[in-house]
């Protein structure tokens, strides 16, 4: 294996692990602070939860890229 | 894990496992993945009204992740995804009305099983047979770039004589999109955006394995482009989606951020490796997608079970 691409996978397996935690981590802030609120809001507000279920996805879209984004740049400046 | 909203018992692996094995997917070739995410939510017990809603909601956030990556290429068309919506939009509507007059006609099942895999082989064999031939061609017959900016994404096409043909009709509006380097008229970008619709609301799904081969071949549209341009549309059009089928209580959010924290990573990996790859290649990579829906159509039909 080239050293180049034994660099970039294992700079992408680190990621993934980091990833890995922040993304437990997540799975329980979200249940925790949100399943309650989200599961109401279902019941009694259809029209609101259509949009805050949108503005949610397209929320967590933006921010997981920038992290993954951040952790990509950060562990490629070290390897270097 | 328990998601309240549906009711349902589901591994969180799972879901972020099945999110990035999508994410790839869509990232890579500008398609939704219904066909895939359906029956995964389905085989761990969600009802399918739930499966449909939630599938939507995920696909929008994998697909600003996507386009995001894609734009940074300078791989989405904003001017074309913002009038192919529109088509897109009303063909769906239309769509859903003919599946509501097949319903009451009784025989729903049948016709849209049939159409689908006409339509999904139909796709499969025509991009064989133009990827393979347009790969051992070396000329290609390509459609050529007017732009310098579209030159970077000069993709040859052994279909190109009819893009070529379809790109001289002279119906005004005639819009011109220096993002793909193509001018042609608005009546074209709203035929292929509707029939796009008109698929996704009579067989599910974002139609993406109709709509992005009809953007190459039909509009001539260099295949990066296509990809990006089309996960764009999704957004929009999933973003409708998603709101239409929240108000009927069909979509357990949770459920759709759990898969996407893995479709996230998986729609950056399938956007970059995008790069590595000529327009032909990814239109032959692309074949197998649309026979994949073609065999969860037969098994549905011969053993009369739902994937």
């Amino acid at each position: 294996m080239k050293k180049e691409t034994a660099n970039t996978l294992r700079a992408f397996l680190i990621e993934l692990v980091i990833y890995a935690a922040l993304v437990v981590c997540y799975f329980f802030l979200v249940l925790h602070f949100l399943g309650g609120w989200l599961y109401q809001l279902e019941t009694r507000h259809r029209y609101t939860y259509g949009c805050v279920a949108i503005l949610l996805m397209i929320g967590q879209a933006v921010v997981l890229q920038n992290v993954t984004t951040f952790l990509l740049r950060s562990i490629r400046r070290r390897a270097e | 894990m328990f998601f309240p909203i549906s009711g349902a018992h589901i591994s969180p692996i799972y879901l972020v496992v099945v999110g990035f094995v999508i994410g790839i997917l869509g990232g890579f070739f500008g398609v939704g993945g219904s066909f895939i995410a359906g029956p995964a939510l389905r085989a761990v017990g969600l009802d399918w009204n739930f499966a449909i809603g939630t599938d939507l909601a995920h696909i929008v956030g994998k697909s600003v992740v996507a386009v995001r990556q894609h734009r940074a290429f300078g791989n989405v068309d904003l001017k074309l995804g913002l009038i192919m919506a529109f088509g897109t939009i009303g063909g769906a509507e239309v769509g859903a009305q003919l599946i509501q007059m097949l319903k009451r006609a009784g025989n729903v099942n049948l016709i849209v099983s049939i159409v689908s895999i006409v339509v999904y082989v139909s796709i499969s064999t025509f991009m064989i047979w133009e990827s393979h031939k347009t790969l051992r061609s070396k000329k290609g017959g390509a459609v050529a770039p007017p732009t310098a900016a579209a030159s970077k994404k000069h993709d040859p096409s052994s279909f190109g004589h009819v893009t070529r043909s379809i790109q001289r009709w002279n119906l005004p509006p005639m819009i011109r999109l220096p993002a793909s380097g193509v001018t042609i008229s608005l009546w074209v970008i709203l035929l292929v955006a509707f029939v796009g619709g008109l698929f996704s609301g009579f067989l599910g799904g974002g139609a993406g394995y109709i709509r992005m081969p009809s953007m190459v071949y039909v509009l001539g549209i260099p295949t990066h482009l296509a990809v990006g341009t089309d996960l764009f549309e999704i957004i929009i059009s999933a973003s409708y989606g998603t709101f239409t089928h929240a108000i009927k209580g069909n979509v357990d959010i949770l459920i759709a951020l759990v898969m996407h924290t893995g479709a996230a990573i998986g729609a950056q990996i399938g956007a970059i490796s995008t790069q590595y790859f000529a327009g032909p290649k990814i239109r032959l990579a692309f074949v197998p997608l649309p026979l994949i829906g073609a065999a969860i159509v037969i098994y549905t039909l011969m053993t009369g079970h739902k994937l």
